[in-house]
């Protein structure tokens, strides 16, 4: 029987009550979560808001990519809470002055403006499919017309207008639901670690590479699997932007390490010695490392040589890939680094991850797999592929 | 067309008003409770002491750390008096040792969660200091005792997602166990370690300077047990009250005042070493 409670060993002077790690690596797949559907959300407005028309092929993939991720993202909260079924306290009576109080509005206001903004990108595969199939099928596609089979220029284009409109709307709903968990952080005053005014516009870039990264990764695999042709001007379209927002983010967490540094308040010293010690691996080497720069470098060079063909898929897959790590990374390091320095300043404590239990490791890795199962399955009903985009 | 147009907005403001009505009756059924919970602790039916009015009180808690000798019968009365889990990692209230060996400019400090403590009392729900400087060159050693401060402007009470932690009108921070959520937020904002997760009840937890006594004139527990006055609590309306007379008659100091959350808890005799 797993006891109840997992103590964290230390070294040097922690309060006693810091024993005990409350946020656990849930808590580090729920800003991921959430950094994928701001991602994945920024990709599909870059097409409908900002008619970058090279993303027109992963426009409705990103749309649903949001989606999926999205229906998950209370999961890890609620295993997480001593009293999930007080949940809905935060809606109904929110104290407004948390940070966490928002999460339920941002939540609620994106989630319905996904499903309708979804709703709208495949209206006419729904009507389509309604006036075709029978049986349940059917009987679901025709419900979900919500009585409307029209279908001419003009519907469309009023189709297109809401799209339009609800796309922008997004952007804020989106990085709200997201940035929120930066100033969760940030805001807080007994954590050198947290405190920081970057905090929420550093989890904001990361979650946007985070996403097209995500991206990347789907619209190869999916044309892999379906054996079509990948659209290169297309994966140029996402390298370019992940290279661009890569740089933004470097610049960002580099800053917010350079003022711990530099202003060295008290606690510092621990600080440096948890970034050359047991961070060092997690912070340098993945985050920065192999998960930052590596890919900007490789694909710098891409971009320089002006490589194409296959070459450049496995090139900024795989650099995805390490993007998609290195997000994941800054999230650990974030939750859980901050955690394992204590609130003295003089300590550093361990975090013991679970394997099993609400909280868990298992837990984590189904969290983070389900919303592509979600996906896969989705992507039979709602075809985001181009042809059959609206 | 026009027809299916206006049958449209006569659908849309149909389910409109629907959504209107739906909504109208969730918030009927919202608002009372609600508004149940904005009524002051001690004005509710079940508060267990009528008749405290907690507008009348100015509770203050003075730590006299020159007098302290790390018997730690604070921490085992607090636990008992409290229900807090007896184990090694959930504190209401601790003390701290702190030991400045000869030759070095730090001082060594461990509490009630070091487990060479742990294994000198033998059990995790008995306190005692370990002897570990036996044999070695001490050069200044002093205890301090720490507690929840019940700041003025709680950092605790600003992140709580839903209000079940707040400010009392007489200076006590108190949790509604009833309707906390267990998230936790709370013990991550407490610069002091001063709040920690009841795993059993699902709930934060932390000193609340024993409200069920104080409201009834008696000391918290821990005050009661210190067999030497290092802790001191009181009124601060009363000016004769000990813990006004402790304020007036010392120079006080509180901890990490650079945070601005102006604690209640006023220390005398701590040392530069002391977060």
């Amino acid at each position: 029987m797993e006891p109840l409670i997992h103590y964290a060993p230390y070294t040097g002077w922690v309060y006693p009550n810091e024993t005990v790690i409350e946020w656990s690596i849930a808590i580090v797949v729920y800003p991921y979560i959430t950094g994928l559907v701001a991602g994945a959300f920024t990709v599909s407005s870059l097409y409908q808001v900002f008619g970058f028309q090279r993303l027109k092929p992963v426009a409705h993939l990103a749309l649903l990519t949001s989606l999926c991720f999205m229906l998950f993202v209370p999961l890890p909260l609620l295993l997480h809470l001593g009293h999930p079924e007080r949940a809905l306290e935060n809606l109904l009576t929110p104290h407004w002055t948390s940070a966490m109080a928002m999460f339920g509005y941002f939540a609620s206001f994106y989630i319905v403006l996904l499903m309708v903004e979804t709703w709208f990108a495949f209206r006419p595969h729904i009507v389509e499919q309604a006036q075709k199939r029978s049986g349940l099928l059917g009987t679901a596609y025709r419900l979900l017309t919500l009585g409307s089979y029209d279908l001419s220029e003009a519907a469309l284009r009023h189709d297109r207008k809401w799209i339009f409109w609800l796309a922008i709307a997004g952007i804020p709903g989106a990085h709200g639901l997201h940035g929120y968990v930066g100033f969760v952080f940030g805001s807080l005053k007994s954590r050198e670690w947290w405190s920081s005014d970057l905090m929420p516009v550093v989890f904001l870039f990361s979650a946007i590479i985070s996403g097209v990264a995500l991206l990347i990764v789907l619209y190869v695999v999916s044309c892999w699997l379906r054996r079509i042709a990948i659209d290169l001007a297309c994966l140029k379209g996402l390298a370019y932007t992940v290279w661009a927002f890569i740089m933004v983010a470097l610049v960002l967490e580099g800053l917010e390490f350079a003022n711990i540094v530099y202003k060295g308040r008290e606690g510092v010293e621990m600080i440096i010695a948890y970034v050359n010690g047991p961070l060092l691996i997690p912070y340098f080497v993945l985050q920065f490392g192999i998960g930052a720069i590596l890919p900007l470098l490789w694909l710098s060079y891409m971009i320089w040589r002006g490589t194409t063909g296959k070459a450049l898929i496995t090139g900024v897959t795989l650099s995805a890939c390490l993007v998609l790590l290195s997000v994941f990374m800054m999230r650990w390091n974030v939750v859980i680094g901050g955690q394992e320095i204590s609130k003295t300043g003089r300590g550093l404590l361990d975090y013991q991850m679970q394997v099993f239990g609400r909280e868990g490791l298992l837990v984590a890795a189904l969290l983070l797999l389900a919303p592509l199962a979600t996906l896969f399955g989705l992507t039979r009903f709602f075809p985001p592929w181009e042809d059959k985009a609206a | 067309m026009k027809r299916e147009a206006i049958s449209a907005l006569r659908a849309r403001r149909l389910f409109l008003r629907k959504i209107g009505l739906a909504g109208a009756a969730v918030a009927t059924g919202v608002v009372p409770k609600v508004a149940a919970k904005s009524e002051s602790a001690p004005a509710r039916k079940s508060f267990p002491t009528p008749g405290y009015d907690w507008t009348k009180h100015r509770w203050a808690f003075g730590v006299d750390a020159t007098k302290c000798i790390g018997c730690l019968r604070c921490v085992e009365a607090c636990k008992r008096e409290n229900g807090v889990p007896l184990t090694a990692h959930h504190f209401n209230t601790w003390v701290e040792r702190y030991v400045y060996l000869e030759g070095e400019d730090k001082p060594r400090i461990d509490s009630q969660q070091d487990p060479v403590n742990i294994a000198a009392s033998g059990s995790e729900g008995e306190y005692r200091f370990a002897d570990r400087y036996a044999g070695a060159k001490v050069e200044k050693a002093f205890f301090v005792p720490k507690l929840c401060n019940q700041c003025e402007h709680p950092p605790c009470v600003q992140v709580c997602p839903v209000g079940a932690t707040y400010k009392g009108a007489d200076g006590v921070v108190l949790i509604d166990q009833n309707y906390c959520i267990g998230c936790r937020y709370c013990v991550q904002a407490c610069p002091y370690g001063a709040r920690w997760f009841n795993e059993e009840k699902g709930v934060s937890q932390k000193c609340y300077w024993c409200y069920h006594r104080i409201t009834k004139g008696l000391q918290p527990a821990c005050v009661e047990a210190c067999p030497v006055g290092a802790r001191i609590f009181g009124d601060r309306n009363d000016p004769q009250s000990p813990i006004s007379l402790f304020i007036r008659n010392n120079r006080v100091q509180a901890l990490k005042p650079e945070t601005g959350n102006e604690p209640h808890v006023y220390y005398v005799g701590i040392d530069k070493a002391v977060l």
